[in-house]
């Protein structure tokens, strides 16, 4: 059996381009996806870059597709990896269609929706936000007619516009119940916070105005004022003092019971409403899908900014394992492009370890990271503010743990 | 009901793909090849996939890419599969799980 130099999970933005960067190094590379095309989340992705041009995620996937396969890549799809063990030469790993090995490996998984569920979410018809995303965008299919989006995010706001160009009437974004033991969604403030620190580079004009004018008023003045109709972006409400209390409806979802809410999030009596839908979308937030890491010895960290728990990794991406790489959002969530570029890094390093050729590699590895970086200062899209400081510790707390002399220090 | 998205003012239009015919819970429907079942189910506007082994209540779709195992199915009354990740072919037999009612567990 053929023992790989570098086995890749996940055939994302981070996956395709570690493997475009190590087998042009001159390495053997495979890489295993679970999902039936190739392309990971950038498959979904439409929005319009200040240029006013669109960041098509299917025409990048396949450009970046098809330079892997020039590349002499091994690309398989619909197999799912299930387990990891290490051995004497690397990695033993187990997926649906069989064992593969391999000297280095690299989980490049992803990230993964955080639900919020709120009564009746499991009926047929409620599904996450990029569900409906991947429906419409990658599947051609729309979910239904209309729809109404439970969360209001960078994400549930940049898919409502995409819903939109695929012919659905999204009635309106509102948030799930800021009270409820069920969420911990915040209160309008809250959202009206984490919309503002996040709209200076947003995905419409209005928010980046939005994102201009909180640099001189407070999120609570802004909510305060904040219409209790909403504000119309791209002629979809956005409420954020309306919270979604129920999802009705029995085999079909038929629409959310709503209630008006004050800026603390208590709700206001006698304003309930139903606003019928024929799909009900999720939107929680996103965070990194680091369940194979965790079944390995390497050390894990909760940072906030970065979405929940990450494998503690270097800057170059090597995690405390042996022969055991990190690149993309399981690092971390961040948009298609710093995935790209970590994926290069995680590439050249990987390379340099087998060719042992560390002059020449430095310097390709130096000039990737400045990608990185760029990337992340530049991105259209951020998730959490403080991302590059979150970072920063990260590295920095490996680097204590595991390159140092000294005993362990915690930083955060 | 059809939910074809045909025509998208920036993904252009997408009307050549192959038709193939699938069974689900014995009853054929229309599917593209590069469908998964659980896109092809939806663009007929079937949302209920299974039901829940305990509650019998329906089951659907929730993320749509591999991560919740809401939407199992039983393709060719053997392997149990998510719907979700799996691309439909022509003759597919697809059936939907259902609830643990006494006699049937
Ligand atoms: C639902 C969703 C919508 C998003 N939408 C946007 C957006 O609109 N704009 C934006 O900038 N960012 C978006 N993101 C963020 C997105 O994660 C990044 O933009 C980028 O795609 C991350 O790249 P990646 O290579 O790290 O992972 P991904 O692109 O997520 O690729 C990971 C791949 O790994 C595969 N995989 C995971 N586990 C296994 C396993 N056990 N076995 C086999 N294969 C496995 C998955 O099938 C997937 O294809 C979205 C994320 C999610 C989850
Ligand atoms: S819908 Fe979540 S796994 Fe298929």
């Amino acid at each position: 059996m053929k023992v790989w130099n570098l086995l890749i999970v996940g055939a994302g933005p981070a996956g395709l381009n570690a493997a475009i960067a190590a087998a042009g190094e001159g390495l053997k590379v495979k890489i295993i996806d679970e999902f039936n095309r190739i392309g990971g989340r950038l498959l979904g992705q439409l929005h319009q870059e200040p240029n006013g041009e669109w960041w098509n995620g299917i025409d990048v996937a396949n450009r970046l597709h098809e330079k892997a396969i020039t590349l002499g890549v091994k690309i398989e799809s619909g197999v799912s990896v299930y387990d990891l063990e290490q051995s004497e030469f690397g990695w033993k790993v187990y997926t649906s269609e069989g064992m593969e090995k391999t000297e280095k490996l690299l989980l490049a998984t992803g990230a993964t929706e955080v639900p919020t569920p709120i009564p009746g979410w499991t009926i047929p018809g409620v599904m996450s936000i990029g569900a409906a995303q991947v429906m419409g965008n990658v599947h051609r299919v729309k979910p239904g007619n209309t729809c109404v989006i439970i969360g209001a995010n960078v994400l549930s706001i940049a898919i409502a516009n995409e819903l939109r160009l695929c012919g659905v009437e999204v009635k309106e974004i509102v948030i799930s119940q800021p009270n409820s033991s069920l969420t911990h969604s915040g209160t309008p403030e809250k959202v009206m916070e984490s919309l503002l620190q996040l709209t200076h580079l947003a995905p419409s004009v209005l928010l980046r105005q939005a994102g201009r004018v909180a640099k001189y008023i407070h999120p609570s003045l802004a909510v305060k004022f904040y219409p209790k109709n909403g504000m119309n972006i791209l002629d979809i409400p956005i409420k954020i003092k309306t919270a979604a209390t129920e999802i009705i409806g029995d085999k079909k979802v038929k629409g959310v019971k709503t209630v008006n809410i004050r800026s603390n999030g208590e709700i206001i009596p006698n304003t309930e409403r139903i606003t019928e839908a024929d799909f009900v979308c999720i939107a929680g937030g996103l965070a990194p899908l680091p369940e194979l890491a965790a079944l390995t010895s390497c050390e894990f960290k909760f940072v906030h900014e970065l979405g929940g728990h990450i494998p503690l990794h270097s800057e170059r991406m090597e995690t405390n394992e042996p022969n055991l790489f990190v690149a993309g959002n399981i690092t971390g969530v961040e948009s298609a492009k710093v995935a790209m570029a970590q994926g290069t890094v995680a590439g050249l390093t990987i390379a340099s370890e087998i060719k042992g050729n560390k002059k020449h590699s430095d310097s390709a590895i130096e000039e990737a990271l400045l990608t990185v970086r760029k990337e992340r200062e530049e991105a259209l899209i951020q998730f959490q503010p403080n991302i590059a400081r979150a970072r920063e510790l990260i590295y920095q707390q490996f680097e204590l743990d595991w390159k140092a002399e000294s005993p362990k220090r915690s930083i955060s | 009901m059809r939910m074809r998205v045909d025509h998208h003012p920036v993904l252009g239009k997408q009307t050549d793909r192959k038709q193939v015919t699938i069974f689900f819970n014995g009853k054929p429907y229309d599917a593209y090849e590069g469908d998964t079942i659980a896109s092809a189910m939806m663009a007929q506007g079937v949302y209920a996939l299974r039901q829940h082994e305990v509650s019998g209540n329906a089951r659907g779709v929730y993320c749509n890419i591999g991560h919740c195992y809401e939407c199992r199915v039983k393709v060719e009354d053997r392997k149990v599969v998510r719907a979700c990740l799996t691309t439909v072919y022509h003759g597919m037999e697809i059936d939907s799980l259902s609830g643990f009612s006494e006699g049937n567990e």
